[in-house]
């Protein structure tokens, strides 16, 4: 028997290790008619601010060898909106459900988290310190120690149950920000957000994003990731959850052998709206080949 | 109607022209209900090129058959390499997509009109039309004479009108010159758009102008097609909606065009 089990810690306990990708898979419902979210250890909906956001104009979108740009800019009706109209509707599944949250403000961060606490169906929730998509805020908390130390203590303060810190990989060294993550009480790590890049239209000598730059996802950042991810596994004694271009099984299994206990899947959503059912299935596979019982045996399993 | 991921097998390639073509793809199971006005995505498997799924107008639906037809114009990457496609081959879909084309009064004059390859919904719509009103005029722009396809098949199931840039068919000019523009628009009780953005709007000024009901089919760029990416968006009165799950029809009322 091999079990998938994985604990990421204060209460945090995943069925299995695969997760999905806050901001591709909205708010896990619309994917009702391709999967059975009960299959994945857990969700995490869209980035959810305090108040209603509009997002960047169109074109938020560019495709680009290998994976895509974005410039969403955290479009979402406020977190007053989820807890009414959308909470109701996740109460219902038996897979854990996390709420990614962002903010312009310490105070947004710590407001829009208040109204999470209390909701016994809400398992978690992934502070997003790292979206390069708006203007103030996201990015700039976690790109300095000094920042990302203060929004999650503030954050801490407010949230009993499992904070998860989503770091950004446009960085010098991630290690630094995920150390200040965990030193203010951070109870996991999730790297990477999407990494700033940018692509131009050389017939209308204009850029395909109305924001000229945008986040980079897909296969085209996975060496990126996984390296963040083994050099973050190996300076914090807190979990680490590695996403970033997974596509299938085998990539699942490098980020975990890295040191990720869990993962997440996000831009191959949108090219197979039932890739995270497979990965379950394909880590399972893969354990068993290689004899291994437990995930405690695959996480961190790499041989120098 | 729920969404499902299907391989269907490729029936039939129909070269048109050398731009456009027309795939037959036969569900192995019986075809879930489609409406007018959606679409479906492809996953170009064959193009390394090709990272995200390509959205394609449903052209034509055939119960019976199983089969769904799209027609497709190649423009880059995805679409030439779905031209390379074999009989027998499998590809990789998503449907029914989107929202779909509201229908109109029992016996109301309609007009459709579709530029360049946004002709394609059309097909379907006419025949989703033909038990609701026999008044169905089609008109069909182009740029030069040799894009003008489909012809014959558009006048089964409609009054076919023309419009060439180049003046080889049909009346001279963009579809918003057409005589049937200034003299029977005020009779159409609905219209139905899709092609090049210039020209929706084009046709939507028009149909402000004269009081006329228009919906739109849009073709924003999406990145998932199913709602949960956020990146498809237009503007409208209520702030931004998705193109590939709250439209791709939208009423022009709603649009901030
Ligand atoms: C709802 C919907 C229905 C559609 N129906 C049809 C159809 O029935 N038949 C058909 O041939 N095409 C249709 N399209 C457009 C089609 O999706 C694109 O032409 C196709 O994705 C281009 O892919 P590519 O890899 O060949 O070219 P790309 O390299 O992706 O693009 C080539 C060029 O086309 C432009 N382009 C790409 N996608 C779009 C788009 N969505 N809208 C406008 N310009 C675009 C790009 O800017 C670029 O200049 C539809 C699009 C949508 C959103
Ligand atoms: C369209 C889109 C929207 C996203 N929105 C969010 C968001 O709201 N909050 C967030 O923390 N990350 C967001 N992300 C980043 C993803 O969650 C993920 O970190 C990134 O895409 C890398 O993983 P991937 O390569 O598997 O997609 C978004 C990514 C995409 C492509
Ligand atoms: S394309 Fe993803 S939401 Fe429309």
């Amino acid at each position: 028997m091999v079990d998938l089990n994985v604990d990421l810690g204060n209460g945090l306990v995943l069925d299995n290790p695969v997760l999905t990708a806050s901001g591709t898979f909205g708010y896990g419902t619309e994917f009702d008619d391709f999967i059975d979210l009960n299959r994945l250890g857990g969700f995490v909906v869209k980035g959810t601010t305090l108040h209603h956001r509009e997002g960047n104009a169109y074109p938020r979108m560019a495709e680009t060898p290998s994976g895509m740009l974005n410039a969403v800019g955290l479009q979402n009706k406020g977190v007053k909106y989820f807890v009414d109209q959308i909470y109701p509707t996740l109460t219902k599944y038996q897979s854990k459900v996390i709420v990614n949250v962002s903010g312009s403000t310490i105070e947004d961060y710590v407001s829009c988290t208040e109204y999470l606490e209390g909701l016994d169906g809400i398992d978690a929730i992934e502070l997003n310190i790292s979206c390069p998509n708006v203007k103030e805020g996201g990015m700039a908390f976690g790109t300095s120690c000094a920042s990302a130390e203060k929004v999650v203590a503030a954050v801490r303060k407010v949230y009993s149950k499992h904070l998860m810190v989503k770091l950004s990989p446009n960085v010098t060294d991630i290690t630094e920000i995920a150390r200040s993550a965990e030193a203010s009480g951070a109870d996991s790590v999730s790297l990477i957000n999407t990494i700033l890049g940018m692509a131009i239209d050389t017939n209308r000598r204009r850029p395909l994003l109305s924001t000229v730059t945008g986040g980079l996802s897909g296969p085209a950042v996975k060496p990126v990731a996984l390296r963040m991810v083994w050099q973050v596994a190996n300076s914090v004694n807190i979990p680490v959850v590695g996403l970033g271009g997974i596509m299938n099984a085998q990539d699942a299994v490098e980020f975990m052998l890295a040191g990720a206990t869990a993962v997440q899947l996000g831009t191959a959503n949108f090219i197979d709206p039932q890739v995270t059912v497979k990965v379950v299935e394909g880590i399972e596979v893969y354990m068993k080949e290689h004899e291994m019982s437990s995930t405690k045996d695959l996480i961190g399993g790499l041989i120098l | 109607m729920n969404k499902t991921v299907q391989r269907l097998v490729v029936e039939k390639k129909e070269i048109v022209n050398k731009d456009n073509f027309i795939l037959s793809l036969k569900s192995p199971v019986p075809l879930v209900e489609v409406q007018a006005g959606q679409f479906l995505s492809i996953n170009v498997e064959k193009s390394k090129d090709v990272f995200l799924r390509r959205p394609f107008s449903i052209h034509d639906v055939n119960y019976g058959n199983n089969t769904l037809d799209v027609l497709i114009k190649s423009v880059g990457p995805g679409s030439a390499a779905l031209k390379e496609v074999e009989v027998g081959d499998l590809v990789d879909t998503i449907f029914p997509l989107g929202n779909s084309f509201t229908m109109p009064n029992k016996g109301e004059k309609v007009l459709l009109v579709g530029g360049g390859v946004g002709i394609a919904p059309m097909l379907y719509l006419a025949k989703v039309l033909q038990p609701i009103t026999s008044d169905i005029n089609i008109l069909l722009g182009s740029r030069k004479g040799e894009d003008q396809i489909l012809l014959d098949r558009y006048a089964e199931v409609g009054n076919v009108l023309t419009t060439t840039e180049d003046g080889m068919v049909g009346e001279k000019g963009y579809v918003t010159d057409h005589s049937f523009m200034k003299e029977r628009l005020q009779d159409v009780g609905r219209i139905y758009c899709c092609g090049p953005e210039p020209m929706m709007k084009s046709i939507a000024k028009l149909a402000e102008e004269k009081q006329v009901y228009c919906e739109v089919s849009l073709e924003n760029m999406m990145g998932c097609g199913f709602g949960v990416c956020l990146c498809c968006v237009t503007d409208t009165h209520e702030g931004h909606k998705c193109v590939c799950s709250d439209g791709p029809i939208f009423n022009i009322a709603d649009l901030k065009w």
